[in-house]
């Protein structure tokens, strides 16, 4: 591996600070996970990597009472969220993708901010926070800025963050009642693999517990970079919930994904089961809701 | 570029002047000779490098050396006993055939021991997904799976018999 110096700071400032002074020949380093096997294979040659690993209030998880707002720092790692019964109870969507990210030992280390920012297609942490709506919260030397997680990617490895900004923390807000919410990353296999297709759905219903009141359907491997099914959501809205309708959705959803032949799987494969899936979770998201009632 | 760091391994305080771009696998190995962790593929993928970081099973191949610093570390090398009595997880891989070729055992028994160490009654299903990141290309993980199992607590059958363990007898 080329040497690098390791720097570590301990706020937010003083990250930014550094990467001021070295502009581009320092990287920020999260987990590592990513970072490491990067500079490893010479795709990034840093003279310095910046951990965010000191800087405490990125690690933080916490749930406002008050407000209701989930506020998840970008250093926390899958194994935080998996282990978290909070989110196990209310965020079950959370941890249906971040359960199976890679190995336990990638998420012991590996983090939520860093999946985002490495934005590969296939980027299990994304499909949860853009189908709650969740919000990125950005740092740079111009200040403090907020994004919605669905705006983050422009392209394969490319996010709209500006050279030195760092990904703070996604905030989410307070789910409504009636809410279901599941994810399922579909591969060959069950261990190690990364999803041929990832496929996350959330719904809200009203008080008779079958009208649809929002619906989110969110694609992973299905584009360049993670999307909504607009149609397919605005499909749902208003109607009531069944097996017919969700399979009417998951039809529309295959329609509007993007995606194409790649070594781990076809194009007309990632359709059909984009189709089975939407109305598997559709199905998952009913049950949490009757359950919760 | 190299910085000092101090952290616990096996038990004895070490004190390391590393240079920024070492993984801790190669501290262990090539620095310390520390080499029953292995090394298979350096990208995270097999498990091999495993090693346990603050009660966490990680890959030591994708950590970086200096990120130990003040850290508890556990490697292969720190389990059995001094008098050469292996630890109950190893001895459990001996009597159940869970081991052919032996280079993927250390990071098995590593990620075995993290697992056990934090949920001592690991259920089958625990135990496969604590394991997901382990590969090995003999046994077909069957009698790996029966090793830790094997390596569990003894369960405790029912209030009665867990009155008479309490018991001096």
């Amino acid at each position: 591996m080329k040497p690098f110096k390791y720097l570590s700071p301990a706020t937010v400032e003083e990250a930014i600070a550094f990467h001021g002074r070295h502009t581009e020949t320092a990287k920020y380093i999260g987990g590592g996970t990513d970072v490491i096997v990067k500079v490893k294979e010479g795709l990034m040659e840093p003279d310095y990597l910046i951990s965010l690993k000191k800087i405490e209030e990125l690690s933080e998880l916490h749930k406002n009472e008050a407000t209701g707002e989930l506020s998840i720092g970008a250093m926390v790692t899958h194994a935080t969220l998996e282990k978290s019964l909070m989110i196990q109870n209310e965020y079950p969507i959370i941890y249906d993708a971040v359960s199976n990210i890679g190995s336990l030992q990638v998420r012991n280390v590996g983090t939520i901010g860093g999946n985002l920012i490495n934005a590969v297609p296939s980027a299990d942490g994304a499909i949860p926070l853009i189908a709650l709506d969740g919000v990125a919260i950005l740092q740079s030397p111009d200040g403090e800025r907020s994004v919605e997680v669905k705006d983050l990617f422009i392209e394969p490895y490319k996010t709209i963050l500006k050279p030195g900004e760092i990904l703070k923390k996604i905030t989410i807000q307070p789910q409504a009642p009636h809410t279901g919410s599941a994810y399922i990353k579909f591969g060959r296999r069950a261990a190690m693999e990364l999803p041929l297709i990832g496929i996350g759905v959330l719904l809200t219903v009203n008080d008779d517990l079958v009208t649809c009141t929002k619906a989110r359907i969110c694609l992973g491997v299905a584009a360049p970079t993670p999307m909504r099914a607009f149609d397919a959501e605005s499909l749902l809205v208003g109607k009531k919930i069944d097996e017919k309708i969700l399979i009417e959705a998951g039809k529309i959803a295959a329609d509007e994904s993007r995606v194409r032949d790649s070594v781990r799987g076809k194009a007309w494969h990632r359709k059909e089961m984009i189709r089975v899936q939407v109305k598997r979770m559709g199905l998952k998201c009913q049950q949490i809701i009757r359950n919760n009632s | 570029m190299t910085t000092n760091i101090s952290f616990l391994l096996n038990g004895d305080e070490i004190s390391y002047e590393v240079k920024d771009h070492w993984t801790l696998l190669h501290l262990l190995r090539e620095e310390m000779g520390l080499i029953g962790t292995k090394e298979g593929c350096g990208n995270g993928e097999c498990g091999a490098c495993t090693v346990i970081v603050d009660k966490l099973a990680i890959n030591s191949c994708l950590y970086l050396a200096v990120e130990a610093d003040g850290k508890t570390i556990e490697t292969i090398e720190g389990l059995a006993s001094t008098d050469g009595t292996l630890h109950p997880i190893q001895q459990s891989f001996v009597d159940n055939g869970g081991i052919q070729c032996g280079f993927c055992t250390p990071g098995m028994i590593m990620s075995s021991k993290a697992l056990l160490d934090e949920n001592p009654k690991a259920n089958r299903e625990e135990i496969k997904h604590a394991l997901a990141g382990n590969i090995c290309r003999c046994t077909g993980y069957i009698q790996i799976f029966e090793s830790v199992e094997a390596a569990k607590e003894p369960v405790v059958e029912s209030p009665v018999a867990e009155n008479k363990g309490g018991q001096n007898e």
